[in-house]
């Protein structure tokens, strides 16, 4: 045994915290930041979204460009110079990987926006007038809500055609049948937060519906709208790769992970490499998103916990 | 500062005060609310009257129709499912109910304000006590940031919040329940209003505050000599600040009185009731009295008067006539059959 006590170290004690945290948002980002989950997927994005702005940071093959593929080495396994290989055209799989990103995050990012914008702004209106407003937004956002999304983005891309098929195509297809969703948890969170004494109180202080709605009710309903947004993003980073897997989606010679997988699926067992690295691309994003969402989701609702 | 469209016009003859129309009046009005089991009739023809500098207290159980009967002069109740089928509610002589949802917005808040029971509730909980207090000012008198937040500090020394210099930027959740009634108060009052509704102001609060809250309410109201209507279920919470008493039972008033004449001397058997229940020194180790049964089903009133069946001194026609206000004197009255009796306890 040797002597515990010179191996005992003081704890390191932290100085008292100078002001507690007040505000709702104040709150949350203190929890944040003491989030293991919330660190690791705030790393992975930060990663991913500096990868899809510049890859080159990460590659030094370029793989936007064509003149970098050689078809003489085509479907070569992996290597020091190809790191994950090379595929059908000759191209560099691991360059590509990277690449890719861009699609992904792009497809995520503005499908949210729209989604959110669009899904946000109505639930807002339907939850604060009620009634026939309500009642109007309701039904026609459950028509959409009724259309299985997969099979109504494969029909919406079919129906737009290979041709026209691409970023903005697959961002309308996903958008068109996910802001009914959006909608309904705004509606809902408004519901509650227009029930709420406070906003009575403004009303009796001489508040308007429109200040009503931007200062008493939005702020204290929108916390489970972020949430869906955050995880929505992996949702729709997922749903960009199987339709671009199935061949409506993103079209070559732009480059997405789903591409990517459906053109290695045929020889996988003898390059498996070519399908698990951007699967495993496709597969990290993913979770980083519905990690940052579940972060979000503890910080935000101190109830859930 | 005040509105110039709304004039004083001269009184209907059915006005209660004599000379001029007073500052608030609630004439005759009815509130129903239509639910799934039928229409409840919260309010059932309730008249009262304010005057500036004047502190009315509507007295009442849960359900009687006193925040209904406010919350109907604020003009904010959810319509539908409310619904005002008769009544007039005049500000300085102007029918506030053939208004337009504009005018009465105009209204609320520089005229006529309103502070509610639960102060926590009733603030927003992402703003800063400091940001809500100014908004008052930003948003009805178009003030700068700056001079908005410089007035906020000011009128939360004057609700005497102790160093409202380093509090303006806390949340409403770090403060007291009775500081924050007290940042309620300073809202309600940012616009000097004409007449301030409380509507039980500190039902929510510890004894000790509450008395500290009352006392604020009072002085404010002697400084700007703005009307006051107090509601309450406490009757020892108005004693000592009220002038007069409105006593609401199942949606009708059924006594008025000044605040002197009431306590001691009740006209009808459910203020009496009401006052007999006050828990009281003398009384120690005896039974507490307590008022039988329950209140009225909104959706299903008794017959006849609301109260008979719980009045000790029920008679045959109080299950078959509606009573009416029946004038004691000037400024008295009282809604029951056999107010003589009562008033002399001679009844039952």
């Amino acid at each position: 045994m040797s002597d515990t006590l010179t191996e005992q170290k003081p704890k390191s004690v932290k100085p008292p915290k100078q002001k507690k945290p007040a505000s709702l948002w104040s709150d949350a980002w203190y929890d944040l930041r003491r989030s293991k989950v919330f660190i690791i997927a705030a790393v992975m994005i930060a990663v991913l979204v500096v990868m899809s702005i510049i890859p080159g940071l990460f590659s030094s093959v370029n793989a936007f460009d064509p003149s970098t593929c050689d078809l003489t080495k085509a479907r070569q396994g992996v290597s020091g110079l190809h790191w994950f290989g090379t595929d059908n055209q000759g191209c560099d799989t691991y360059s590509r990987v990277i690449y890719g990103a861009r699609i992904s995050i792009m497809v995520g990012v503005f499908s949210t926006l729209v989604t959110t914008l669009i899904g946000g702004l109505l639930g807002l209106l339907a939850g604060f007038y009620g009634r026939w407003t309500d009642t109007i937004l309701s039904r026609v956002a459950e028509i959409f809500f009724a259309i299985p999304s997969t099979l109504g983005a494969l029909l919406i891309l079919a129906l737009v055609g290979r041709d026209n098929a691409g970023i903005w195509t697959v961002v309308l297809a996903l958008s068109v049948l996910a802001w009914p969703m959006v909608l309904r948890i705004m509606r809902a969170a408004v519901m509650s937060a227009k029930s709420q004494d406070y906003v009575l109180a403004a009303r009796a202080l001489g508040a308007g519906p429109g200040r009503l709605m931007s200062r008493h009710i939005l702020p204290n309903a929108v916390a489970p709208v972020i949430v869906v947004a955050t995880m929505n993003m992996g949702v729709f980073i997922a749903a960009e790769a199987a339709l671009s897997f199935l061949g409506v989606g993103i079209q070559s010679p732009d480059i997405s992970w789903g591409l990517m997988i459906a053109d290695a699926r045929n020889r996988f067992l003898q390059a498996p490499e070519a399908l698990l690295f951007p699967a495993l691309f496709l597969s990290l994003t993913v979770l980083a998103f519905v990690m940052l969402g579940d972060a979000v989701r503890d910080a935000l609702d101190p109830k859930l916990r | 500062m005040k509105n110039p469209s709304v004039d004083t016009h001269l009184l209907p003859a059915d006005s209660g005060t004599i000379g001029t129309e007073p500052l608030l009046a609630v004439d005759n009005l009815h509130v129903e609310f239509t639910t799934r089991q039928g229409v409840a009739r919260a309010v059932n023809g309730v008249s009262y009257s304010l005057n500036a500098g004047e502190t009315l207290a509507v007295l009442g159980e849960s359900g009687s129709g006193k925040s209904v009967t406010a919350q109907a002069i604020m003009g904010i109740l959810d319509m539908p499912p409310a619904r005002i089928p008769k009544g007039e509610i005049r500000f300085r002589g102007t029918d506030l109910l053939q208004l337009s949802e504009a005018q009465r917005s105009q209204i609320r808040g520089q005229q006529i304000a309103m502070i509610f029971q639960d102060a926590l509730s009733a603030l927003n909980p992402v703003f800063t006590v400091g940001w809500q207090i100014a908004e008052m000012f930003r948003v009805h008198k178009g003030m700068s940031k700056k001079a908005a937040y410089a007035k906020a500090i000011e009128l939360m020394d004057r609700v005497r919040i102790p160093a409202a210099r380093q509090r303006v930027n806390d949340y409403p959740h770090q403060f007291s329940g009775g500081m924050r009634q007290r940042i309620m108060i300073a809202m309600s009052i940012a616009l000097d209003p004409e007449v301030l509704i409380a509507d039980e102001p500190t039902t929510a609060l510890d004894v000790t505050v509450q008395a500290q809250i009352m006392e604020l309410l009072a002085e404010l109201q002697r400084e700007s000599n703005m009307g006051l209507i107090l509601i309450t279920h406490d009757l020892g919470v108005v004693a000592d600040v009220a002038d007069k008493i409105a006593v609401m039972y199942g949606g009708r008033i059924v006594e008025n009185a000044p605040v002197h004449d009431i306590y001691g001397n009740a006209a009808h058997p459910y203020t009496k009731g009401l006052l007999e229940s006050i828990p009281r020194v003398d009384m120690k180790g005896q039974e507490l009295y307590a008022i039988k049964g329950l209140p009225p089903n909104l959706l299903d009133m008794p017959t006849g008067c609301a109260f008979h069946p719980r009045c000790p001194f029920r008679q045959d026609n109080c299950v078959t006539d509606v009573p009416a206000l029946h004038e004691i004197s000037g400024t008295r009255s009282s809604a029951c059959h056999y107010w003589r009796e009562v008033l002399d306890g001679t009844a039952g």
